[in-house]
């Protein structure tokens, strides 16, 4: 597993894909949290991160799919998968390989935003009134829910040798998990909490408050070890 | 026995990819896997390999089965499979450290070894290139540095020549015969004069059956068919010709010259030297043509596709 997360994560820094990733994440929630007087932090008044943390997921939509649209159709479409499938990697590690690469690429993106914090912290008044607490929260929740979109983004890629299928299949992905469940509920009737518990907003919301409640972790777990079996299934189809 | 596979069979849907087919490969045999297109070999490499599973069947490595010990026994193999799959984006001894690593060559050995492959394989010179920058023949190379990086018993080459141009071919000929002393090799081709430069013995398979299985030098002896093209200098009776002891056809190929075909294998070029001089003709062209492999495939597939 080591080996492809090694050279999953070298191929990206190798190439544009790091870069553009991170640029393009960067310059988009910094020109939102900054400088865009709607959501700027600066003209909100308030010291909190909230605008980070509301928009990066839709970032993560577009971003997220597009790092992971080429892992395993680019490959099927080379042929690199049978190479790859026939060293002595189980497929397991293939597919935990490649999702560890992306998810630590994501990481790398959400390191700097670690300076917004910093000077949120500064221009508080008195400095340091911020929630520090729902700080860490939020960046945990953001950390599991690009777990959770690097997996459907593997398992979108899985399914076809095409990036482009791979990449609108995964957008759409996260985007109903994400935000999918939350407005059907308002459908639900007496089942809407329920029906909401399905999708991420609702144990997103729940961590930014600062609690890390087991529950909710287990809920990110448990989705991105879903499909990320799935996955594995279906790299596995072709012994059927 | 390094590589025995018995009673194969793969199907595709409603396709019969290959149906039943037993061998077994010893220990520094070079077997030439041949075949025409669609026969079956990269289908069944693909099962031994443990890329694709058989539908019924089984193939061992070294006494060990390629599904029950799938690791173990792609540990111990090479393989190259068709249309030579790289990762384009890397650079040459960077991709062969990844695969080195992905066969857990120790990392005090990687260096050396990968430094060992390259110089082997001929890719010294190129070693810093990015893949996508190599020509085919480089290509292929880095695809057999690959399948050799760790010294593998079994080595599984599907079409390791095709699209190169023939000095690349003699060269790739070469390196594989270089290396395949300690191994087992098994190639899948169909340039029938690769298999006559470097393997003691040929499978030949058609429609996933094996039609022949044997050393080169048997099947060409079996099949054994010597035609002889004479030329003369002047007109002669073709019957007289045809009256000769062991001439089985005569056919006229243009004005004075004449093909002869004998009767099982008989050399037919004593009888028409004397033929020639009892009646005074000048003999000035007499040409032994040899049944070559190629004439062997070509009987061996057409006529089964033909019953």
């Amino acid at each position: 597993m080591i080996q492809v997360f090694v050279k999953e994560f070298n191929s990206f820094l190798n190439s544009l894909i790091a870069y553009i990733v991170i640029g393009a994440f960067l310059t988009g929630i910094g020109l939102l949290t900054w400088v865009f007087p709607e959501t700027s932090v600066l003209d909100y008044g308030f010291a909190d991160l909230d605008t980070l943390f509301s928009m990066a997921p839709y970032v993560f939509i577009f971003l997220i799919p597009a790092i992971t649209m080429k892992s395993f159709a680019e490959e099927k479409k080379m042929g690199t998968l049978e190479l790859l499938l026939t060293k002595p990697l189980s497929d397991w590690n293939v597919v935990l390989g490649k999702f560890f690469a992306t998810w630590a690429l994501v990481f790398l993106a959400l390191v700097p935003t670690a300076i917004y914090y910093f000077s949120v912290y500064q221009l508080g008044n008195p400095v340091g009134n911020v929630d520090s607490a729902g700080v860490m929260g939020s960046y945990i929740g953001l950390a599991l829910l690009a777990m959770i979109f690097s997996a459907f983004g593997l398992f979108a890629s899985s399914l076809t040798s095409n990036q482009i299928v791979s990449f609108i299949l995964a957008a759409f992905l996260c985007f109903l998990i994400y935000m999918g469940f939350d407005s059907l509920s308002s459908f639900g009737g007496n089942a809407a909490l329920f029906i909401k518990q399905f999708g991420i907003i609702y144990h997103y919301e729940s961590l930014s408050k600062g609690l890390v409640d087991s529950r909710d972790v287990i809920y990110f777990l448990s989705v991105t070890g879903f499909i990320l079996l799935t996955t594995k299934v279906v790299i596995s189809s072709r012994k059927w | 026995m390094s590589l025995s596979v018995s009673h194969l069979t793969k199907v595709f849907g409603q396709q019969c990819a290959v149906n039943d087919i037993t061998f077994s490969i010893e220990k520094g045999e070079i077997v030439g896997f041949l075949g025409p297109n669609g026969a079956g070999k990269s289908t069944t490499m693909k099962m031994a390999t443990g890329y694709l599973p058989a539908t019924s069947g089984s193939i061992q490595v070294n006494g060990l089965d390629v599904t029950t010990y799938s690791i173990q026994v792609r540990k111990m193999m090479g393989y190259l499979p068709e249309h030579n799959p790289l990762y384009l984006d890397m650079y040459v001894h960077e991709y062969l450290h990844f695969i080195g690593k992905v066969f857990e060559i120790p990392g005090s050995r990687l260096k050396s070894r990968v430094a060992e492959i390259i110089d082997l394989c001929g890719l010294t010179p190129e070693q810093n290139k990015k893949i996508e920058t190599l020509s085919k023949g480089y290509r292929q190379r880095v695809g057999l540095a690959q399948a050799l990086i760790h010294n593998p018993e079994v080595l599984i080459l599907d079409e390791p020549t095709t699209g190169l141009d023939p000095n690349q071919i003699l060269e790739i000929r070469k390196l594989i015969k270089q290396i395949s002393s300690d191994k087992t090799v098994i190639f899948s081709t169909h340039i029938m004069q690769e298999v006559q430069a470097i393997c003691d013995r040929v499978i030949v398979i058609n429609k996933g059956v094996i039609v022949a299985d044997d050393s080169v030098n048997n099947l060409l002896a079996a099949q054994a068919q010597t035609d002889i093209v004479v030329e003369f200098n002047g007109e002669v009776n073709a019957q007289e010709l045809a009256a000769l002891e062991g001439v089985e056809k005569v056919t006229l190929v243009k004005s004075g010259v004449y093909k002869l075909k004998a009767k099982n294998g008989a050399d037919l070029r004593a009888e028409v030297f004397k033929f020639a001089t009892e009646r005074q003709l000048s003999l000035i062209g007499l040409k032994q043509e040899e049944n070559t492999l190629e004439d062997i495939f070509r009987s061996l597939t057409v006529k089964e596709t033909v019953t």
